[in-house]
């Protein structure tokens, strides 16, 4: 029916042929949306609002402080009873709508309450999506969407225990505080390696887990949850994939939401992950609308508030015959976590044509990251200091051109719309006194840099050098900078080579400051040392893994994410993708066994070519990444193991046969050779490392060209380093000579340890050694009597960790990810 | 036979973030399914349009990806080379939804032969 709206005004007694509006749901959508209809026009429907709670409808948003004890349930309460009977509304609470009949315009409730609509409003909301797992049913599991929930945690934290959260996004990280609060010692499961993944990026979430750590809660990032755990009918625990059991007496499930279309789809009404409705929300059906987290507009569904409001204002201009229309929703996202200031809006993954600038203070544990696409904001990330969020926000919203404040954008809005000068980062510190601290890490004033620079100064890094200012933490770079334009004009030198464009520390620095500040993950070395992109380049991650490796053994855990992909498959990627495959012969020697095991693995797997390298091993061709576990079972089988002949490592020992057989030999140079190989092999270097042992001076095994070379000589053993035989050839420096196999043996250990600790990634010995003057390697080795002595023991302490077949570890299962296909897509035509 | 708009390729688990993953096609071309470290998954045919190494394999950072042959730098979104590399990979729409990853079939699946036949 069609009632006239202006005939129903001048008519009240004919307000029984209002048009009726039956809203499913009494959550913050249905009732806004109503509200909204209220205030353009009041007298227009007759309103029946169905709710699944026994209650009044209140701001869901708020049980987090509720949880945590900062507000009660009165406090977030949105819409009292008293509003529903002025407004003439009528509430059915705690009788659930059970389907919609379209044919016949109703609805009907679970009670067999039936209920007729002109128009239909879904606001179903959303649920919490509880993952798959054994036990999920039993008691004490409860998901985190209602005040029910709230008052089965406050129930459960009454005696104290230990509550686990499944889900460290918003919701789960709110859950968890709230139940810390409440005397509980909580531990959030996290899936995803970073904690709120959908609004911060990498580092964000980083410093995000390292404060809640610090407040005592138990983050476990990367963790699968296998099963709930149960005891006397109550769950207990939380089993992992990896076999941890963690002991709860609460679980709450806070992975996810998602749309709630049963009613819909049972109705027959257009869904794909939310019911599907147009820019005025209207449904597949003109007669039934949609509003809230249950709708996708646009391929897009919410999970927060703020687009809420904006549908519903656009399903009242319609409902009321003043159709504006919804065009989609920027989102922005406040963690309710007290003390913790986390921020981020619209688009923070960035893209091709987008600009990131990136703020780092880590004195602070300031992270403020903001993304630029053709001079205007797209998305903000901010952590520890969000004073700016809105402004940003506010700028994004706007899409307002910022190329005039784009210089002091991230310094925020009172620096960047400052009064004149404070525009320009420069003119900002010429206005500072030559007795403002510019580097507190080392107590440097502006006087003291720029006298520095006066003296003679002229880079970065000779600042650095001699007055220490930005030599520790680097946070006043750009002010040391400033001053370095200030002095100079155009005559600043452009510093030693940066590892990468994302930092401005050389490898030395960046080398130094791991150990200094005792900087033991990638994330945290980015973060501590003001990396200007979120998550680096392919240049600066493996370099990283490499220094931290090298720095903390057998505590840093290896990523292999970045890792070059040879030192990932442990085999060497060829132009056609297929893999070469190089076991280890110790010294170059071989037996009957290995050969027929490499014979018939190049027979297996039909390897198209096999060849013998210039290190005396033996390189198989055209192995497929998924068959690598089992041609290295087989090898495995036959005693040999991995030949890093795919690695930033210790390569080859390449050996003549010595005193044992050749006529001129003097010492047993395969016997050496091999044991130099058994100590070395399996260490990861800054660059490809190759060593070899001759018997006599006429050095058959060619080691004057290598990274490490022994000659043997009647009297002993002469020591060699830094030759090359590749792209430039370059012969190498004597060492020194030593009388006997052990002294070789040390010598080789520490050299190795030396050029490990001190060359930059990617630097053979030969440019290192070039760079460096092979006096300060002898200096390094011989200076000091003890020398030799600790850096060996420092690589054979290394080592322990380093010699374990990672053939074998993936021949048993090890990453099997990592080589298999996710399946296989055979188009049903194929068996047609 | 109606079939569904998207192929779902399974749980957005099996590929660890900074990852990828490889989805041979028969009678397509291989495609790669990236997961980036702030957890956008993107997929590409796995070929770099330089001299067709695997970008699968290559090291996955921002919401780009360096090919393993010779470190051409390619754009998970466009599948564009970046920098002053000039070149372009097709890219397969990728949907998340409930912890499962979604590609387009269309974009996946060549058309049948036999159709392609009729339509030459």
């Amino acid at each position: 029916m069609n009632a006239p709206t202006n005939f129903d005004k001048a008519n009240p007694i004919l307000g029984t042929l209002r048009e009726k509006l039956v809203v499913i749901g009494n959550g913050m959508a249905g009732c806004r949306a109503v509200e909204e209809i209220l205030a353009r026009d009041p007298d227009r429907y007759s309103i029946t609002i169905f709710g699944a709670e026994p209650r009044v409808n209140y701001n869901r948003i708020m049980l987090s402080p509720v949880l945590a004890g900062e507000k009660s349930f009165d406090e977030i309460v949105l819409n009292t009873a008293e509003w529903y009977a002025d407004n003439g509304i009528e509430l059915v609470a705690g009788d659930p709508v059970d389907h919609i009949d379209r044919e016949r315009s109703v609805v009907v409730a679970r009670s067999g309450r039936v209920e007729p609509y002109d128009k239909l409003l879904i606001a179903t909301g959303s649920e919490p999506f509880v993952i798959p797992v054994p036990g999920r049913d039993l008691p004490g599991v409860v998901t985190f969407r209602d005040l029910d929930d709230v008052e089965k945690m406050l129930a459960a934290a009454d005696g104290g225990g230990n509550a686990v959260v499944i889900g460290g996004g918003l919701l789960g990280l709110e859950a968890a505080h709230g139940l810390s609060l409440r005397g509980m010692s909580a531990t959030v499961v996290h899936l995803m390696p970073t904690l709120m993944e959908r609004q911060l990026d990498e580092a964000a979430g980083w410093l995000l887990k390292t404060e809640l750590e610090r407040r005592g809660q138990t983050i476990l990032t990367g963790a699968d949850t296998e099963e709930i755990l149960e005891r006397d009918g109550h769950v207990c625990g939380v089993r992992l994939r990896d076999g941890r059991e963690i002991p709860a007496d609460i679980v709450v499930m806070a992975v996810g939401i998602r749309p709630s279309t049963r009613l819909a789809k049972t109705a027959g009404l257009e869904c794909e992950r939310g019911i599907l409705v147009d820019d005025h929300m209207v449904t597949s059906d003109p007669a039934i609308l949609a509003v809230g987290e249950c709708v996708e507009h646009r391929g897009q569904c919410y999970g927060l508030v703020a687009p809420l409001w904006e549908m519903c204002r656009a399903l009242a201009d319609h409902l009321t015959g003043q159709p504006s229309g919804y065009t989609g929703s920027v989102t922005s996202t406040k963690l309710k976590v007290s003390g913790i200031d986390v921020f981020s809006a619209g688009d923070f993954i960035g893209g091709d044509d987008h600009e990131d600038i990136v703020m780092r203070d880590a004195a602070r544990g300031v992270y403020k990251r903001v993304i630029l696409k053709d001079n205007r904001i797209v998305g903000a990330v901010l952590y520890g200091d969000t004073a700016d969020g809105s402004w940003y926000f506010d700028l994004l919203k706007k899409q307002e051109d910022v190329s005039g404040i784009r210089d002091g954008l991230i310094f925020g809005q009172a620096f960047a719309m400052g009064e004149g000068a404070f525009a320009d980062p420069n003119a900002a510190v010429a206005a500072l006194s030559d007795d403002a601290e510019i580097c507190g890490c080392n107590g440097v004033s502006k006087g003291k840099v720029v006298a520095t620079i006066e003296a003679g100064a002229h880079s970065l890094d000779a600042v650095r050098s001699q007055c220490k200012a930005s030599a520790s933490c680097g946070s006043c770079t750009h002010l040391v900078e400033s001053l370095l334009a200030l002095t100079l004009g155009d005559g600043v030198e452009v510093g030693a080579k940066t590892l990468c464009k994302c930092t401005s520390f050389t490898h030395d620095d960046v080398r130094r400051l791991i150990l200094d500040k005792e900087l033991k993950a990638i994330p945290q070395v980015m973060q501590e040392l003001h990396w200007t992109t979120p998550d680096g380049c392919a240049s600066c991650r493996p370099a990283l893994n490499y220094y931290l490796l090298c720095a903390w053994p057998g505590e840093y855990e290896d990523d292999q994410k970045s890792r070059f992909v040879n030192e990932r498959l442990h085999a060497n990627i060829q132009k056609d993708g297929t893999y070469s495959v190089v076991p280890r012969m110790w010294g170059g020697i071989t037996n009957p066994a290995e050969l027929r095991a490499i014979a018939d693995v190049v027979e297996k797997y039909n390897a198209p070519m096999v060849k013998v390298t210039g290190g005396q091993r033996i390189d198989i061709f055209g192995i497929r990444k998924e068959d690598l576990p089992a041609v290295w079972a087989d090898l495995n089988a036959a005693g040999m193991v991995s030949g890093h002949a795919y690695g930033k490592a210790l390569r080859t020992v390449k050996t003549c046969v010595g005193s044992e057989w050749c006529r001129f030999g003097t010492q047993d140079s395969t016997g050496l050779g091999v044991k130099i190989e058994r100590m070395t092999w399996g260490s990861w270097m800054p660059h490809k490392f190759k060593i070899a042992v001759s018997g006599c001076p006429r050095n058959c095994a060619e080691a004057t060209i290598k990274d490490f070379g022994v000659v043997c000589v009647d009297s002993g053993y002469e020591l060699h380093v830094g030759g090359n035989g590749g792209m430039k050839v370059r012969a190498t420096d004597p060492l020194c000579k030593v009388a006997t196999e052990e002294e070789a043996l040390e010598h080789c250990a520490a050299f190795i340890q030396l050029y490990r600790e001190d060359a930059h990634y990617l630097e053979r010995t030969a440019p290192w050694i070039e760079r460096k003057g092979i006096e300060w390697v002898r200096a390094q080795l011989f200076d000091d009597p003890q020398a030799v002595k600790r850096l060996a023991a420092r690589f054979r302490y290394s080592q322990k960790f380093m010699q374990d077949d990672p053939w074998a570890r993936r021949a048993a299962g090890e990453r099997r990810d990592l080589h298999s296909h996710l399946a296989t897509v055979r188009p049903a035509t194929e068996y047609a | 036979m109606m079939q569904a708009k998207w192929l779902d390729i399974g749980p957005v688990t099996q590929i660890e973030p900074g990852m990828a993953a490889t989805l041979p096609v028969i009678g397509g071309e291989e495609i790669a399914v990236f997961h980036t470290m702030r957890g956008e998954f993107y997929a590409l045919v796995n070929k770099c349009p330089h001299k067709q190494g695997p970008l699968s394999q290559g090291i996955v950072h921002g919401d780009s990806v360096t090919c393993p042959l010779h470190n051409w730098k390619i754009s998970l979104r466009s599948g564009q080379a970046l920098g002053d590399d000039v070149g372009c990979v097709p890219t397969i729409p990728v949907k998340v939804d409930a912890g499962r990853i979604y590609l387009l079939r269309e974009a996946v699946v060549p058309p049948p032969p036999a159709q392609q036949a009729r339509a030459a």
